[in-house]
């Protein structure tokens, strides 16, 4: 497990990243926490020529709310997340997924920014991100855009993301009153990649009807994506328990699972049901005590 | 072959290297530096073997690059013994019998060092937790838990009577 | 007897019974041991292996020449240069042979194709990327019973025309006859299939070495993970032609062995040629991966078994056919006699009139084996199937399955007890150690709650393992490998001081042995722990042994370390008559010292006696104070031990819980009650992790499935259930010290516990059995199936 060669820069600032990402573009890759790219180098299944390592580019790192936005540093590691006492009292789903996040070490220095950028199936937060209806900000050396995280994750370890640009935010809107989440993450083992996640935030009305939901679903289909039967389902609706068995029958449906390790597709398609509901519940139950 | 230049503070001790990009921090200290207490067990960030910690953050060596070290401060097992007095982690782990080969032990005792920093006074299952990324073949975990309460108090007594 | 031993020897001298702390540790709690791959030699290089990544394939050619461009690579050994010395083969220790490098097929995914030795890791790594190898697949065979049909390919034409087929060997033990007439009249039989998965000891520490040939003197050292190092020294005289006292094996520090380091793996012998070729040390270490897919396997066994009883729960028969998968060698570690190790234990704890027991090996392509995995040779897959059929046939007749074993235990009284397929258990007292645990864990009181919660839909389950094991080989009648006795030895050697060092055949993987057998000394000679320096795994210096796998440390080399003891006790007697002016008759020892009888304060402690050996010993006798002890075991001894566990099943992810696990253990006199409790917990955390967690599994391409920690899952703390231990003590009649062995009980009676709980717990769904590892998506479908989930 000894990774093959390649260059390796530590640019001081972003714009210098951004320059030596577009001058070197196609064999660059940017090394964020390096939990997520490292193993694949190590393993010689990524061999990329120029390793831009962004640890002492500055000011990607913040955890800030700014009006009706989260604003969290694409370098902002799981354990500042799950840390953030603001972040996780307002969305106490981003502590469900972060604190599920590999293990103690790994949450020390993994980043959601690398995570979200390498876009592992099985990797927690774009499902969470994609429940929260939540922005990717990248940049390039030509400039900036913001991009929804629904429709950012297009394949297995392929997103949005241009070659020379670098995710340099993620931004959740902050969530109304009566609002509550949930991540139920199914795994094996402490520290395993999901076999399966979902992510559930709702919204309630003054008359207790669900007025906004999102649901993310993780290791179920080649990338993680919004379960948006599921949502059309419950959308306006008052939540109850058969309402939500129904919905979590329908993200099982809008599911594509593969046979691997972690199951048969069909125990899968199954998980995504019960997991579904239970994060249903969960997060209706933290939405009513808001309330 | 382009090399880097590499300096760090090992357990106080400042250490420069010129390496290749892709070696291991593991490898900086195991070889280059001949510190071989910190083990290698899986290569995939699974066992914790190889914890250290960096910046006082606890870090699984074997993924992460001698380079993203460089400029950093590390302490390994080494450095947690003051001269023939233990820390009180690796007394409690040796009172307690929380080790039988000791191949995991060094990662587990800084794993276990970075946890108390965090929690002074945690709970059974907050010290599983804590140590979830560290396997163990030999102990069950049982006495290795044992040792870490007890290391605990022995630090929570110490820093009270500071 | 059903009591402990109350320590005979002060705590200051601490010897049996007083939990001493580990000698061992200093070094380790500081990060100071010495791994193999903390071993550095001037000059030293590294190897790295090319491997296959086909399961079964012809290779049509090597081209290494990139590779040896690469910055750094010196050379690179390949299949055709080791034929040329006729080392392309090697033995096993199970009589088959297997490949070191091949040199027309390779035989499963991983194997070794190529080692390209250089400078330093990264240079090697990157010329095992350059060597470029043309494989031609071939077909595959992943499934034993496959491997047997009619027509299925011939995995080992190298056997010859005689032998066109994949059976190894047939073996057998008990009377067939007797068996079948046993059922053919039964009340009541159940069978059932039971197949116990692939899975890998997974040390911490992978296996490595560094070889170190020195052309100038003639002298091959090799620094190596070897539970067994005088074996492997004598393997290589054998295989290499070099004079054996020229040959030193050197084991270090070892990350925890499990069995999986008492085989001699390619990588070994690999890194012996290498030195040979260049003249230098040259270092192999395994990564993750190579040890997961390439070294050996435990289990894989396919059991079939079927049992006879009357209604009323008396048990009358036991017959048991089975398929050992070895892959495509048979290099199993076990005694040259028993291909199937010790399987034909399987009639446990139960006085069974009858009993037959059949094993075919197999050959398959997948890597070689199989090892124990904390385990004495097969063990456990008897174990698993033994107590899998009782609680079936418990459940078949409607009877607690406590009261089923409780009624069909041997008594006592039965002791030495003769079981159908010719073992003679030394001692036990199965009765009382169950009762014990259903007492710790109130089994009474769980049984109502169980009926409750079913009522109400919940799903609890119940499970117990009442298991006997057999370790401490062996008797040199019947136990050899490769044609070398299972005795084992201790030399001690007493310093004029009154301070020791002793050597054992012996060798650690982090059991505790440079305590305990200080602990043993100390109670057979008074002299404190602290002066008794153990040492072993250096074949120049420590005695010959076999080394540790199987509990025969303490069975064998423990036995050995006491009667060296008693040999040391017996010339100290001569030399304090002499210095007290008596006759050796009349004095009297304890722990520590002799005394006149009579007169208490005319005494000779045992350090004034050390002392006169080398200055004042009587005329006639040798000078000094050694002894040197080869003990060849009258007989195995027969650890045992009742365990009970509660699991509750989540009906919506098909996930097991294990709510409580309660374990009485029985393996005689305890040394280091601390140590035994150390053992017994990683013991049983290495019997729940087959049980729900670890397998080893290919696809129909011969891929294995398992060939990293992200999939092949070792429990954490946070899975493990928090084990709760108790004792009972029934000392082996034949053993010096009375001990039995402990390290591998628990590993071996766990996994029934946790699968009769499972199963219990479904049993009234139709539930007759489920394979282990019980993950949820197994579960799950069956609840699903039933129409629960």
């Amino acid at each position: 497990m000894i990774p093959s060669a390649f260059d390796y820069v530590r640019p001081a600032d972003l714009g210098e990243a951004l320059r030596i990402l577009k001058e070197r573009e196609g064999e660059a890759k940017v090394l964020s926490g390096g939990f997520s790219l490292l193993p694949l180098i190590k393993l010689r299944l990524a061999q990329p020529g120029l390793l831009v390592d962004l640890r002492d580019v500055g000011g990607l790192n913040g955890l800030t709310r700014d009006g009706d936005l989260f604003r969290i540093g694409g370098r902002a590691t799981h354990r500042q997340i799950l840390e953030d006492r603001p972040l996780t009292d307002a969305l106490p789903i981003m502590k469900d997924a972060a604190s599920r996040i590999g293990d103690p070490q790994i949450r020390n220095w993994g980043t959601i920014g690398g995570s979200v950028a390498h876009a592992d199936p099985a990797a927690d937060w774009p499902a969470v991100l994609q429940a929260l209806h939540a922005s990717i900000v990248l940049r390039s050396a030509d400039g900036e855009r913001t991009v929804p995280a629904r429709g950012f994750f297009i394949d297995t370890f392929t997103t949005g993301i241009e070659p020379a640009e670098i995710l340099t935010e993620i931004q959740i809107p902050f969530p109304p009153p009566r609002s509550g989440g949930s991540y139920q993450k199914l795994e094996r083992r402490a520290g395993d990649f999901s076999t399966v996640g979902a992510a559930v935030q709702m919204t309630l009305g003054a008359d207790g009807r669900i007025t906004q939901i999102g649901i993310g679903l993780t290791a179920v289909a080649d990338s993680p994506f919004a379960a948006t039967h599921a949502e059309d389902a419950l959308r306006g609706a008052h939540p109850n328990d058969e309402l939500f068995r129904e919905a979590a029958a329908a993200a099982s449906r809008q599911s594509r699972p593969a046979t691997d390790s972690h199951g048969p597709a069909e125990y899968k398609r199954a998980m995504v049901t019960e997991m579904t509901a239970r994060a249903l519940r969960a997060a209706l139950a933290r939405a009513q005590a808001q309330g | 072959m382009t090399t880097q230049h590499v300096r760090v503070t090992v357990n106080g001790t400042v250490r420069e290297a010129d390496v290749e990009p892709r070696l291991l921090l593991v490898h900086l200290l195991r070889e280059t530096f001949g510190l071989t207490g910190t083990h290698v067990g899986c290569d995939t960030s699974n066992c914790g073997a190889c914890t250290i910690h960096v910046n006082g953050l606890s870090a699984k060596s074997c993924t992460m690059l001698a380079v993203q070290a460089d400029g950093a401060e590390i302490r390994t097992i080494e450095g947690m013994a003051d001269g023939a007095t233990l820390h009180p982690l690796q007394q409690a782990f040796w009172d307690q019998h929380g080790l039988q080969c000791g191949f995991c032990t060094p990662g587990m005792i800084m794993q276990s060092a970075w946890l108390l920093g965090q929690n002074p006074d945690p709970t059974e299952d907050q010290i599983r937790e804590g140590i979830s990324g560290n396997l163990c073949r030999c102990t069950g975990y049982v006495n290795i838990v044992k040792a870490i309460d007890q290391a605990a108090g022995a630090l929570r007594a110490a820093d009270a009577a500071k | 007897m059903t009591t402990e031993l109350e320590p005979r020897t002060s705590a200051a001298i601490g010897g049996m019974g007083h939990s001493v702390k580990r000698k061992e540790d200093p070094r380790f709690i500081r990060g100071a041991g010495e791994y193999i791959e903390d071993v550095v030699l001037p000059g030293m290089l590294w190897m790295d292996i090319v491997r296959s990544p086909y399961a079964h394939a012809t290779i049509k050619s090597i081209d290494a020449s990139e590779a040896l461009k690469v910055p750094g690579v010196l050379a690179v050994i390949t299949g055709a240069d080791l034929e040329k010395a006729g080392l392309h083969w090697m033995p096993t220790l199970a009589g088959d042979k297997q490949m070191v490098l091949p040199t027309t097929t390779v035989m499963y995914q991983a194997q070794e194709v190529a080692a390209v030795v250089a400078t330093d890791r990264y240079a090697a790594a990157d010329g095992v990327a350059a060597v470029y190898v043309d494989y031609e697949p071939l077909p595959v065979i992943v499934d034993p019973k496959k491997a047997l049909e009619p027509g299925a390919f011939v995995l080992r034409p190298d056997r010859g025309p005689d032998k066109a087929n994949n059976h190894i060997w047939h073996w057998e033990s008990g009377d067939r006859a007797a068996a079948d007439a046993a059922l053919a009249s039964a009340e009541v039989r159940v069978s059932e299939d039971i197949y116990i998965p692939r899975i890998h000891v997974a040390s911490i520490e992978t296996c490595g070495c560094v070889a170190d040939w020195d052309a100038v003197r003639g002298q091959l050292t090799l620094h190596m993970t070897s539970q067994a190092p005088h074996a492997i020294r004598t393997v290589l005289a054998l295989v290499s032609g070099l004079p054996e006292q020229n040959i030193r094996v050197k084991t270090h520090d070892i990350g925890g062995g499990f069995g999986g380091k008492v085989p001699v793996y390619p990588g070994y012998v690999l890194a012996v040629v290498a030195s040979l070729t260049v003249g230098k040390p040259v270092k192999w270490i395994e990564d993750r991966s190579e040890n997961l897919q390439a070294d050996s396997f435990a289990r894989d066994y396919h059991i079939h078994a079927e049992m006879s009883a009357t209604k009323a729960g008396k048990i009358t028969g036991l017959k048991v056919k089975t398929i050992a998968d070895h892959g495509y060698s048979d290099a199993a570690a076990d005694p040259s006699k028993f291909p199937a190790g010790l399987f034909n234990v399987i009639t446990g704890s139960y006085d069974f009139p009858d009993a037959f027991v059949e094993v075919d090996g197999v050959y398959t392509n997948k890597p070689p084996g199989g090892v124990a995995y904390r385990c004495s040779f097969r063990v456990t897959e008897a174990v698993h199937a033994i107590e899998r059929m009782v609680d079936i046939l418990a459940h078949e007749i409607g009877v607690d399955p406590a009261q089923l074993r409780m009624e069909n235990f041997i008594q006592p009284e039965q002791f030495p007890y003769r079981t159908p397929t010719g073992w003679e258990y030394d001692s036990g007292n199965y009765g009382v150690a169950l009762q014990k645990a259903m007492d710790l864990i109130g089994y009474d009181d769980l049984r109502k709650e169980q009926a409750e919660k079913r009522a109400r839909g919940e799903l609890m389950g119940i499970g117990i393992s009442s298991f006997t094991e057999i370790v401490g080989a062996g008797p040199s009648k019947d136990f050899d490998i490769i044609g070398i006795k299972m005795f084992d030895s201790c030399e001690i050697r007493v310093h004029p001081t009154g301070k020791v060092i002793a050597r054992i055949g012996v060798q650690s993987q982090g059991q505790g042995h440079e305590t305990t057998f200080a602990q043993i000394i100390a109670e057979e000679l008074g002299f404190p722990v602290g002066d008794v320096k153990i040492e072993y795994g250096d074949t120049d210096t420590a005695p010959y042994g076999l080394g540790t796998y199987a509990s025969r440390s303490t069975p064998v080399a423990g036995a050995a370390t006491a009667m060296a003891s008693r040999k040391i006790r017996e010339k100290a007697r001569q030399i304090a008559a002499h210095l007290l002016e008596c006759s050796p008759d009349d004095l009297e020892w304890e722990p520590g010292k002799f005394t006149v009888k009579g007169s208490p304060d005319r005494f000779k402690t045992i350090q004034e006696i050390s002392f006169a050996a080398y200055t004042n010993h009587p005329v006639g006798m040798e000078a000094g104070l050694e002894a040197v002890d080869y003990y060849d075991p009258p007989n195995l001894t027969f650890p045992f031990g009742s365990y009970i566990c509660v699991v509750d099943i989540d009906k919506g992810t098909g996930q097991v819980k294990i709510r409580r696990f309660v374990a009485v253990d029985d393996c005689g006199n305890i040394i280091n009650p601390m140590i035994v409790d150390g053992q017994i917990h990683g013991g049983l955390t290495m019997g729940f992790a087959p049980a729900l967690l670890e397998s080893i599994t290919y696809d129909e391409l011969g891929n294995n499935q398992a060939g990293t920690f992200m999939d092949y899952l070792l429990p954490t703390a946070v899975e493990t259930p928090r084990w709760e231990l108790d004792k009972t003590v029934t000392p082996s009649p034949h053993h010096p010290i009375g001990a039995k062995g402990v390290g591998e009980s628990a590993t071996v009676g766990a996994p029934p516990a946790i699968a009769n709980a499972v199963v219990d717990a479904l049993w009234h769904l139709g539930v007759r059995n489920i394979d282990i590892p019980m993950t949820p998506q197994k579960v799950w479908a069956i609840l699903h199936e039933k129409g629960l989930a």
